[in-house]
């Protein structure tokens, strides 16, 4: 679509509001619509910021920079009609945004840096010496809701409502912390789908280099969670203690959170169901029909004021920690039982392999109309994924601004301006800033290796 | 072995240890029959590794019986032969297994598993000289630098559950990279990218370096293998390389044999009479939810394939299926593409292979799935309840139980198949697809008695 175009479609809507039918066109209707998707990748889609991050200082003049590295990126776009183009390459920030607005996909997906340049794969295939493999992408994660359909009560499938969502809210935390301290990360961006969970991209220069079987070993790191509905036993911890990064995580974030927030929003204790559920994971026989018992009993009786979810888990701790059980192997119950609840579920295919896609940052979900934006792990608890932008949200304000004076970038005039400002300056920059140096570095350490060979 | 065209390298008399690293194949004259003996001895060591592994065994069952056959087979009447036949017959199974990706990866975790067991044996100042051979790029954590992580390092050491002694204070740092085993297992302590990895966890460190090394070699070995030796050596050692190793890698299921076709009218009563429990289990499912997630996809499709379901009756069977959930659309558009990819008509085209046992024991099933192997991913209740649904009587239960307790998975397999079809089965199972064949030999029978 043509810059005229679009000013006479926003020219349009403003006029319309004079006419009977106006004001519902005015409103524009909440489905997603293509036509919205074109003004979308038109005026909003931030096309060179991303062309800026998946270049990683290549783009730039210093000599060391490697000119072919954005060419060698996979892109991928899945158009009306689910038709899927795969291995999608561009050497130059406007032939991306070029492609984008011409080609309008309902979802882009990035893949992998690779060997050669993507598109013209089967040309060096034939060669021999060049063989077409990946050999450079993030580190991703993968966490969706619908994982997580055995712990929650209030919604299923893909829906998600504010009870559940803090779920994500924990993973985030959880799995934040332990890029940062334990693998030594600096630059992560975590996204919302667009739906039902959250994409985490980890974008330093040596988590673009691991290998698949290392890229598996931290994915496996962050397992916890094993099994299904054919066994009982979801989460067993087996030691005399648990791992630094697990007691971490178990005292900082999953402890309160389990208590002071999922117990009563997911009312986890509430029906005779919902606790023997909790139940089945203490494997003894008297503790679990005293407190059935207990509970069964008094069904009726309390009427006071505090939560039967808080206390029924307060007498399931009080028995299980007590210090009458010689098993201490019971103590650990509690644990197991949060961390059934609360710890994240990672997608883990995702991780393990260089060559899976990912939906790209800013992307519209095809169901939902909502921008992926990016999420800030500082404070993840005040993101509300209901309150996302959607595609016709935007372009009201699009169009409610176009009656001010033009200033500044088009985005900066819409609820997408806070979500752009926040991905550069929280995220692009201090990673190109680090991308740079590491360029410079390499380059110095590669001359001093050269001055070296050549005093031989 | 001066075919490889490799330097001699001298072999050091004074080395601490008896341990070789394979980095070049040694210039030694080989007799033809001692290439194929040593070889065959080897081989023994290796599938035995392989089977404990298939079985379930806990790791140190399997390193006491890899040192055992390991004594018992790689022994030299002349002890100071005994390097040099290690060596020989580790680089003509180089020759053997370089051959395809499947072999490769067999050849590689076997190898792996040996030297780390091997490895473990060796002492402390052996397993020193070999990680300064390998150059690994391991510091030492000073003892203030130990007293200040002390706490975290004991609980690593407590959540594994071999907790520290006060002997235990060598620690090395290593970026996490270098130490993949230990980080999927939780295994180390992880500060800003450095695991904290003790001095008994170096036999990991040595081993990952043993494992890339082997598995470059391999590549190589299997270029030299296709451009020069097959043809140089196709009167002498060609046809020993092949014969060595279809003789130990069991039957090949990606081509239906004997039962040639079925057809998908059929297909209930044979998963009736005839398909293992895993793939009941899946095949059940499937009816029940009209779904499949990918790994039970995979598990179940390669399997109808390798039991003779052609390519058109497959995807007829799945969409029958799975349309009444996600509708006809949906399926030809997100699923039919992956049961084409089973049959290597998509993607890269490569004819996908059946699971073994092996494979399905050690895949590891997640939320929502069903594939694995049910004698060891069920709960015993589920196992129970499954094993009654296909009329195993109480006694063999107990049986089955038992063996599963021990983990002997493809064994309670076995116990199943035999209480099932009422004849004994002295191969054991360890393939699906074998276990189809053996039982359709069985129901052949009872339907057209021999007349003898």
């Amino acid at each position: 679509m043509t810059r005229e175009e679009i000013g006479n479609g926003s020219e349009d809507m403003v006029i319309d509001e004079c006419e009977p039918e106006g004001r519902e066109r005015n409103a524009v209707p909440d489905e997603f619509n293509p036509n919205y998707l074109k003004v979308y990748y038109g005026k909003l889609f931030p096309h060179a910021d991303i062309f800026k991050w998946m270049s990683y200082g290549n783009d730039g003049k210093h000599p060391a920079c490697d000119q072919s590295y954005f060419g060698r990126r996979e892109f991928s776009y899945t158009l009306d009609n689910d038709i899927y183009l795969r291995f999608q390459s561009f050497n130059s920030a406007s032939e991306l945004e070029n492609s984008i607005k011409e080609k309008c996909p309902f979802k882009i997906d990035i893949g992998p840096v690779y060997s050669v340049d993507p598109a013209k794969r089967h040309a060096y295939a034939q060669t021999g010496d060049n063989v077409f493999t990946p050999v450079e992408r993030e580190l991703v994660f993968d966490i969706d809701i619908t994982d997580y359909d055995d712990v929650r009560y209030c919604c299923s499938g893909a829906d998600v409502c504010l009870d559940c969502w803090p779920l994500m809210t924990v993973a985030i935390k959880v799995i934040d912390t332990s890029l940062r301290d334990d693998f030594g990360f600096n630059h992560i961006l975590w996204v919302f789908s667009g739906r039902r969970g959250v994409h985490c991209w980890v974008c330093d220069g040596k988590a673009r280099r691991l290998t698949n079987e290392q890229r598996a070993s931290i994915a496996e790191y962050f397992r916890v969670y094993k099994g299904n509905e054919n066994n009982l036993k979801k989460v067993s911890f087996t030691g005399l203690a648990l791992h630094p990064f697990l007691a971490r995580s178990y005292t900082e974030v999953l402890k309160e959170f389990f208590e002071s927030k999922l117990l009563s929003s997911q009312k986890l204790f509430s029906t005779e169901e919902r606790y023997e559920k909790i139940l089945e994971m203490i494997p003894d026989e008297s503790i679990t029909s005293e407190l059935r018992g207990k509970w069964q009993e008094n069904k009726r009786s309390s009427i006071s004021k505090e939560d039967t979810n808080v206390v029924r888990w307060q007498q399931l701790k009080h028995i299980l920690q007590s210090g009458r059980l010689k098993a201490q192997g019971l103590r650990k119950c509690v644990e197991e039982i949060v961390f059934s609840f609360t710890y994240p579920r990672l997608d883990m295919e995702v991780s393990k392999h260089m060559n899976h896609l990912l939906k790209a940052p800013f992307c519209v979900h095809p169901k939902t109309g909502r921008v992926c934006v990016p999420i800030d792990p500082n404070c993840c608890e005040e993101f509300d994924p209901t309150a996302v932008p959607t595609l016709s949200k935007l372009l009201e304000e699009m169009n409610m601004g176009a009656l001010r004076a033009d200033v500044g970038n088009e985005w900066d005039r819409t609820s997408l301006g806070k979500s752009v400002r926040f991905f550069r300056s929280s995220f692009l920059q201090p990673l190109l800033k680090s991308c740079k140096e590491e360029i410079e570095n390499s380059y110095n350490a590669k001359l001093q290796h050269s001055k070296n060979s050549m005093s031989w | 072995m001066e075919i490889y065209g490799y330097q001699r390298k001298p072999l050091h008399s004074d080395a601490v240890s008896t341990l070789p690293l394979y980095r070049s194949a040694p210039l030694l004259e080989v007799r033809l029959e001692d290439f194929e003996r040593f070889a065959i001895d080897r081989l023994r060591v290796l599938k035995g590794i392989s089977d404990g592994l298939s079985r379930g065994k806990k790791p140190e069952e399997i390193e006491n019986l890899a040192i055992d056959l390991w004594k018992a087979n790689m022994r030299h009447p002349d002890a100071s032969e005994v390097v040099n036949k290690d060596i020989i017959a580790h680089f003509v199974l180089r020759l053997v297994y370089c051959r395809t990706e499947d072999l490769r990866k067999w050849f590689l975790s076997m190898e792996t598993a040996l030297f780390r067991y091997r490895l473990r044996h060796e002492s402390a100042e052996a397993q020193r000289a070999l990680m300064a051979e390998f150059d690994l790029p391991y510091k030492a954590v000073s003892t203030s630098e130990f007293e200040s992580m002390k706490d975290k390092l004991g609980q690593v050491a407590r959540s594994i559950g071999q907790p520290l002694t006060p002997a235990d204070t060598k620690f090395y740092t290593v970026p996490f990279e270098e130490v993949p085993e230990l980080v999927a297992g939780r295994r180390v302590f992880l500060h800003k990218g450095h695991a904290y990895v003790a001095m008994n966890q170096v036999v990991s460190l040595v081993a990952t370096q043993f494992r890339s090394h082997l598995s470059k070699a391999l590549i190589l070995t299997n270029r030299k293998w296709t451009s020069s030796i097959r043809e140089q050596e196709k009167d002498r050692l060609t046809p020993i390389v092949e014969a060595l190793c279809t003789s130990y890698l069991g039957p090949d299921y990606s081509e239906p044999r004997e039962f040639a076709e079925i057809s998908i009218r059929d297909i209930d009563q044979i998963a009736m009479s005839s398909f293992p429990l895993c793939m009941r289990h899946l095949f059940e499912k499937l009816r029940e939810d009209h779904h499949l997630k990918h790994g039970g996809r995979m598990q179940l499709g390669l399997f109808l394939k390798g039991v003779g379901l052609k390519l058109d009756d497959a995807l007829a069977f799945w969409k029958a299926e799975f349309s009444q959930k996600v509708g006809a659309e949906r399926f030809d558009k997100e699923y039919a593409y992956s049961i084409r990819h089973n049959y290597g008509r998509e993607g890269k085209r490569t004819d996908y292979t059946p699971f073994s046992c092996q494979k399905i024991i050690s895949s590891a099933p997640g939320v929502g799935d069903h594939h694995g192997c049910p004698y060891r991913h069920f709960s015993e209740e589920n196992l129970r309840a499954a094993l009654g649904k296909m009329r195993v009587n109480s006694r063999a239960i107990e049986d089955v139980m038992d063996k599963v307790r021990n983990r002997h998975y493809q064994l309670a397999c076995t116990l199943t198949f035999e209480a099932v079809h009422g004849t004994s089965c002295d191969a054991g199972i360890n393939h699906p697809n074998q276990y189809f064949s053996e039982s359709q030999k069985v129901v052949q029978l009872k339907v057209d008695p021999v007349v003898v």
